[in-house]
Order: C-alpha cells, then structure tokens, then sequence
C-alpha cells in the first residue's frame, strides 16, 4: 500500500465526497481509496467537512406527518442489499459494477483485451488487460481519462504506474503506456469522451471496440 | 491524541487564472489560519465509551448527534431517532431543495436518508467518522441513488478486527476534530462560507472546485492526519 505514489487530486476527492463526480470518474476513486490509505483519509476529512456544513445550514420546515410518516415505517421489514466485497485484485466498487456477473473479455489483438463495465452518454468504464511488454497505441484525449493499475504496472512518458496508482489524462497527455516486464498489466479506465489514436489502423478498429 | 495547538488551514483561490482546469497549474491561495490553544484534552480514565453496551453521558464531550445516533445504533432507541430527526430532517430538506429538488420530493429524500440512518446504524462507528460526516455521506449517495437512478460506487469498507476494543482517545479525537471543524466554519467571511457550502452541498465539480474555491476545507491537514494514523494503526491490526 505504500507504494502508491500517483494519487486522487484533492478537488477531486471532495467532488467525490459530494456527489458531484461523473459516474464513471466516482468508480475509479472509489476504486482507488479501497486500495489507497491515503485518500481514504483525505475523504475521510472531506466526509467531516461536509458534515459541519450540514449541521450548520438553514433548515427548511416539514411537512407535518413527516415524522409521524417516518417512525411508522421504522419497524417494516426490509430485503438486505446484496453486498459486493473486492475479489482477488478488483476492489469492491468493480465487483459493484459487475452485480455478481463474471467479466466478459473481449479481444483487440494483439493480446490485449477489455471488458466494458458501464457506458452511457456520460462516459465509461472499462477493464484493460495488456500483456507485459505490449504497447497501448499512441492517444490522445478528447476528455479526461482516469486509469487505476490493478495488477502489473506501466510506463509512459510521464512515468511508471504500479498496482493502486492513478494515471489522469487529459487533451494535452499525449502517451504511449507501455506495460512493464512480468505479471500482464489490467487496469480500470474510465472517460469520460472517446479515445483518440493516432495510428491509422486502431482508429479504424475505434467504432468497433468502442475503445 | 490531539496535544496543545491545532491549526486547520483553509485555502482559495485568488484571482482565478484563467479557469484552467488543468491539475498541478500554479495556483494562488489565500490562507487563511485558524490557531487554538488549548491544554490537552483529558477524558474520564477507566471508563471508556462501550460498544454496544454504554453509551457515554453528555459530559464527557460526545455530541448529542453522536450520543443519539450511538443509541440508534446500540439500543435501537426511537427516541434518540426522534431527536436526530428533529435536528436534521429540516436541514437535509434544505440541503436536497439547494440542487433544485422540488419541495415533496426533497421530502421523500429526507424520508429515504433518515431510514437509511435508522436500518444502517449498525455501521456507524465513531472511531473513523462523526455522526454528521456518517449521514453526510449517507445524505450524498441516497440523493445520487434516487435523482439518477444509479448506484454510487463506494469504496470497501476496512475489515474490523474483531478483539479490538474500543478506544476512547481515537472517539474524542474524532469528536474535537468536529467541533474546531464547525467553529472554523463559522469564522469564516460570509463569501467564503457560500463557496464552502456550494462545494459540499451544491453542485461543483471537481474542476470548479479545483478552479473556483482551491481546495475547501480539503488542507485541513489535521484531519486527514488523524485519519491516517488511524488507518495505520488498524491496517497493522489486521496483518
């Protein structure tokens, strides 16, 4: 755990912290502080700092049967939430996101592979396994592009990415991640607008994977 | 355990540069610097707060939130419910109508928030979060799952060792943490406060968090310490 060196930002903790983070963006940090001591205590302050301010805003007054309403309902049964612990190197918020369902991989060629987790109009979520030694072609990003390493590590331009570390991508990261010597390297990633390569055949192949 | 002075520190951003969201920019901050001085905190030796079997009296500096919300917890007492609802019911209606939510509607979420609290409080545990900051979160991710229809990611929980006994000290600890958080607040200049409220109660994102307010409230350094420490102390626990 302590290896971890590439964190959350701040900012983007507390917009975690307050509900504010695309969807895609919020699995990946809660990805993250599952596996980072660190952040879990930065959001542990910002939970405290969202309190104090709840505690101190106006209220607003109720509608009469509110209460009554409320404490009539305490005693109802109720159906427990099925609970999705982390399993082997996924934390929880994957195991969240499949519902019990077992990760469907899907081939790009040359031996890497990905399975999508969510998409929407918002963004995505997906898993990428890249054999050690294999290059993820040249990209750019139309958008911001979050990836936390879960097994393996990775190098690019602007470093070395190990297991719990968060690489953040934006339109002026240009890089070629290139997985490292040993274990193959998977990696949750998340954007939040489609990647754009800079080869001629992966963009072809783009529409296809949806990558 | 907290000894002597404790600074918190909150940081804005002056003379917004240019709305570049880019992280790691240069930013400018303003501090602001809040210094108290006080003797060590001493609590009751020999009889810490019991899970599950004392709940601790006022005078040993547990705030009634946490009083009442342990007695939720512990003796699924409806009054002390009663009483957490009288306090934050009104301000969680205030805080879901800020992001637009019409006025039933908000109380539907106040309603769905305060039963979360009452079924889930079995999961509150005052050594790693105040009561407020607990159904804070609650309040966030209740909100997210009913206006958007998705459930919110949340991280996983730490496992509990289960010998540990409970430590008085790491509670307090926690509880001092809440009050100098709230009376930080409260100094703080009224244009400043709104951009604090808006980040933790509105709709900021983290770029206009990061471009907008700095950090809110995110440098307070001594919260994310004591969390820590916390945390490394547990994680030993566990190997």
């Amino acid at each position: 755990m302590s290896a971890i060196t590439h964190h959350i930002p701040d900012a983007m903790i507390a917009a975690y912290a307050s509900g504010n983070l695309p969807h895609q963006f919020a699995m990946v940090v809660a990805s993250h502080i599952s596996l980072c001591a660190e952040c879990r205590a930065a959001l542990g302050a910002h939970q405290a700092a969202g309190g104090a301010v709840l505690e101190s805003t106006s209220s607003v007054a109720l509608s009469a049967n509110l209460k009554t309403n409320l404490m009539s309902l305490l005693d109802e049964p109720t159906v427990p939430e099925p609970v999705y612990d982390a399993k082997g190197i996924y934390p929880g918020p994957i195991m969240q996101a499949l519902k019990g369902k077992p990760l469907r991989w899907k081939k790009l060629g040359m031996g890497v592979r990905q399975s999508l987790l969510s998409e929407s109009e918002s963004g995505s979520t997906r898993l990428l396994y890249i054999p050690a030694g294999q290059a993820v072609p040249d990209h750019t990003h139309n958008g911001l592009e979050l990836t936390l390493v879960l097994q393996g590590s990775f190098s690019d331009e602007t470093g070395r990415f190990g297991v719990g570390d968060v690489e953040i991508g934006d339109q002026d990261l240009e890089h070629t991640p290139v997985a490292d010597a040993g274990d193959a390297c998977i990696c949750l990633a998340a954007t939040d607008a489609p990647l754009q390569f800079k080869a001629f055949l992966p963009r072809l192949l783009q529409p296809l994977f949806r990558i | 355990m907290l000894h002597g002075d404790t600074i918190l520190r909150l940081w804005f951003k002056k003379n917004g540069s240019g709305g570049d969201p880019a992280f790691g920019s240069a930013r400018i901050y303003t501090m602001i610097t809040v210094t108290e001085h006080k003797p060590p905190t001493r609590y009751p030796v020999g009889r810490p707060p019991t899970k599950g079997i004392h709940v601790p009296s006022k005078d040993e500096t547990l705030s009634d939130l946490t009083i009442w919300l342990l007695a939720v917890r512990d003796q699924r007492d409806k009054v002390a419910f009663g009483k957490l609802f009288d306090f934050l019911a009104p301000r969680l209606k205030g805080f879901v109508m800020r992001n637009g939510t019409a006025a039933a509607q908000a109380e539907d979420v106040v309603q769905d928030v305060m039963l979360t609290v009452w079924r889930k409080a079995s999961m509150f545990d005052p050594h790693k979060a105040q009561a407020s900051a607990w159904i804070y979160q609650i309040a966030r991710n209740r909100h997210i799952d009913v206006a958007r229809k998705e459930n919110r990611p949340v991280p996983d929980e730490l496992g509990e060792d289960p010998g540990q006994e409970p430590d008085a000290s790491q509670i307090l600890a926690v509880e001092q943490e809440a009050s100098k958080l709230k009376q930080a607040l409260q100094q703080l200049q009224p244009d400043q406060r709104a951009m604090i409220e808006k980040a933790y109660l509105g709709d900021l994102s983290h770029q206009e968090i990061s471009t907008q307010t700095g950090l809110p409230l995110g440098t307070v350094k001594s919260r994310i310490r004591l969390g820590l420490g916390r945390l490394r102390t547990e994680l030993r626990g566990l190997r």
